[in-house]
């Protein structure tokens, strides 16, 4: 006989609730972590310290956060919209491949354009392909019923290959000394950084596309349609809503978002094409959209936040040997910590009420 | 290509495709019992791992499998944990398990990369290897793949011929009713999710001690999500997971082969096969889903009354 038994709450809890739930949560994917850290014999509280101050401790650093913030906050804006619909998109890292491939292949092209005609034609090509490749699964999902978690994540797999295979091939700088890598791109193809900072203008381009999100799902019709239809597939089919179009919507806006991160990537940050592109930004993506309840202004400190983590995880590597998975292993945690919070908004836990 | 050449490939197919064929019979017995795993990349990277570490400090390739086995079982507890008891989501539980799992394989595992254990090592069978063709296709390999002949019967006994199969296909298909016929749907659940990741953790334990013989992060290269698959392809009978492991070890044998003989094809486009060939396959069987077998509460919690 159980002498606690749990029930669903009337109502969800407050905004504070939820916060101090995640708080806690954080507390104790922290404490495992630093568990983990001594078992491998690393002082823990040095560990911390340093895993703090290298991601928010100087002004370089928390610059770095930014710039990193980007490509991650483009690719969960999207994914936060698939998730909103129940789409289970893992797929941002092919479609930011796809995307990166796109500009390269522009900017390859044409690269005595001048910036006001190329930079534009290079997002354009990066939405177009990212959007192709989120529109894959989200057809194959339609017609056919396939599984969009498996396809999409296969279709990483492909877009990373496909990368490579570009990279090590046709497109190969010759003058690379066998490095695969693409030429440099050319001056005009370049997103150029805010003033001197180490923030690129790519800021601005998070800015408006997480204001068009907020706008959409919060004050147009299809918006609101979404959010119907993500809470009851069934009964959105019964109201008649566009179950199907929306399905296509969120995947291909999805997709050109996180090509327009890749297309970013490649432009700003490492100026060529080359496989070390792929830093798992799609991957901490999902992460992110769900973590931030798919609101963007949360995804957008949540970004900011996980993008601190690897920052910090850089300057462990650098400072203390710790391998760079360890931030793969607290992404995991926090994941789940959050996860399994989320129960004590929806349930209290208390005497099983007797029956009269 | 004559025939001995197949033969040697034949048999490296059922060499490649034997982890996943664990995983995917873990899967199996994991989502009858109406839960999703989507941790078994994860899984499979930790029991990998586990099997090694055991198996190279105490020189016992047996020890490191059981090892692997309890590791994967124990992360797949974790799930089971989010799931079952605070109610998470359990698609975003089993990526969380993932990126947790490959993570937790990738730290541990750095120091260790390159380093050799103890393994399992070929073994013919007295009498059955000197069959002609079959004997060197199915019976001159290493014990863990004579194990993994005998499983999916196992598995397909279980579920068609217990009660203990039996309750947990109901607690899969209809838990409400399977509660009304007074059967513990949870405790049923408990042992999908802990059986199926003691499998997975087979599945990556026999990577590391019979297949590569070493350690190297990334070990499982997405032969976890392959699994996941291929549960829906073989509409999640075990019988016909034998068949999608080979499938699939096939194409990986084959492509290594490719890669060796000197082809001019990039390797990289060779790589993309075992890939495109899951969409492939998920392509067909969704296209005619007569016969399938799906648990129909899959993925849904067994959430309290008001």
């Amino acid at each position: 006989m159980a002498i606690l038994k749990c029930y669903k709450k009337q109502e969800p809890v407050s905004w504070r609730g939820s916060c101090f739930i995640f708080i806690v949560a954080l507390v104790v994917s922290l404490t495992i972590s630093a568990f983990l850290l001594l078992l491998q014999g690393k002082p823990v509280l040095a560990a911390m310290i340093a895993l703090f101050q290298g991601a928010f401790g100087s002004l370089w650093a928390v610059q770095d956060c930014l710039a990193k913030a980007v490509p991650i906050f483009l690719c969960s804006l999207g994914v936060g919209l698939c998730f909103q619909l129940q789409i289970w998109n893992l797929g941002a890292e092919g479609q930011f491949a796809f995307g990166a491939i796109g500009a390269t292949g522009v900017a390859l092209a044409f690269p005595q354009w001048p910036a006001y005609a190329l930079l534009p034609a290079m997002f354009g090509a990066a939405a177009l392909l990212g959007a192709f490749w989120g529109a894959l699964p989200a057809l194959l999902k339609l017609r056919l019923r396939v599984n969009e978690i498996i396809v999409t994540l296969m279709f990483n797999y492909i877009a990373i290959f496909f990368l490579d295979f570009l990279v090590y091939g046709a497109w190969k700088d010759p003058a690379s000394f066998g490095f695969p890598m693409t030429p440099t791109f050319s001056d005009t193809a370049i997103v150029g950084m805010i003033g001197d900072s180490q923030i690129n203008w790519g800021v601005f381009i998070c800015l408006i596309a997480g204001i068009v999100v907020a706008v959409f799902s919060r004050y147009t019709r299809l918006g609101y349609e979404l959010k119907a239809s993500g809470q009851n597939i069934r009964a959105a089919h019964y109201a008649g809503l566009p179950y199907n179009r929306l399905v296509f919507l969120v995947m291909v806006v999805s997709g050109g978002l996180a090509g327009w991160a890749g297309c970013l990537e490649a432009s700003a940050t490492i100026n060529r094409l080359q496989p070390s592109i792929m830093a798992g930004y799609g991957y901490t993506a999902i992460v992110v959209a769900w973590l931030a309840r798919l609101n963007p202004l949360i995804i957008a400190i949540a970004a900011f936040l996980l993008a601190g983590l690897r920052v910090g995880v850089e300057n462990l590597q650098l400072d203390m040997q710790i391998p760079a998975a360890f931030g793969n292993i607290m992404e995991g945690l926090i994941l789940l910590t959050v996860l399994a919070g989320g129960f004590f908004e929806n349930y209290r836990i208390g005497r099983p009420r007797r029956l009269s | 290509m004559n025939s001995d050449v197949l033969i040697a490939l034949l048999a490296a197919a059922v060499q490649s495709g034997t982890p996943i064929l664990y995983a995917t019979l873990g899967e199996i017995i994991t989502e009858k019992s109406g839960i999703l795993n989507l941790g078994v990349e994860g899984i499979m990277m930790v029991g990998a791992l586990s099997a090694f570490l055991v198996a190279q400090i105490s020189g016992n390739p047996v020890a490191g499998l059981l090892a692997g086995g309890m590791c994967g079982a124990l992360l797949a507890g974790l799930h089971g944990m989010v799931c079952m008891v605070f109610l998470g989501n359990q698609v975003v539980s089993g990526l969380a398990l993932t990126i947790l799992g490959t993570g937790l394989a990738n730290y541990l595992g750095t120091p260790y990369v390159g380093q050799k254990a103890a393994g399992f090592y070929a073994v013919a069978l007295p009498g059955l290897s000197r069959l002609p063709v079959v004997g060197a296709i199915f019976f001159n390999h290493d014990p863990l793949i004579y194990l993994s002949y005998i499983l999916p019967l196992l598995v397909w006994l279980f579920f068609r011929y217990t009660r203990w199969g039996l309750g947990m296909r109901a607690a899969g298909e209809y838990p409400a009713a399977a509660a009304a016929a007074g059967l513990n749907v949870r405790v049923y659940r408990w042992w999908g999710v802990l059986l199926g990741g003691m499998l997975m953790g087979f599945g990556g334990a026999y990577l590391s001690l019979a297949y590569t013989h070493l350690w190297t992060n990334g070990l499982t290269a997405g032969r976890g999500w392959i699994a996941v698959a291929l549960v829906i392809f073989t509409f999640w009978r075990p019988a016909r997971a034998v068949f999608g492991a080979y499938l699939f070890g096939g194409v990986m044998a084959f492509q290594l082969r490719l890669q060796a003989s000197g082809t001019t094809l990039p390797s990289s486009l060779l790589l993309m096969l075992p890939y495109a060939l899951t969409i492939l396959v998920l392509v067909f069987s969704c296209w005619r889903l007569k016969g399938s077998d799906a648990p129909a509460a899959l993925g849904i919690n067994d959430e309290p009354a008001e």
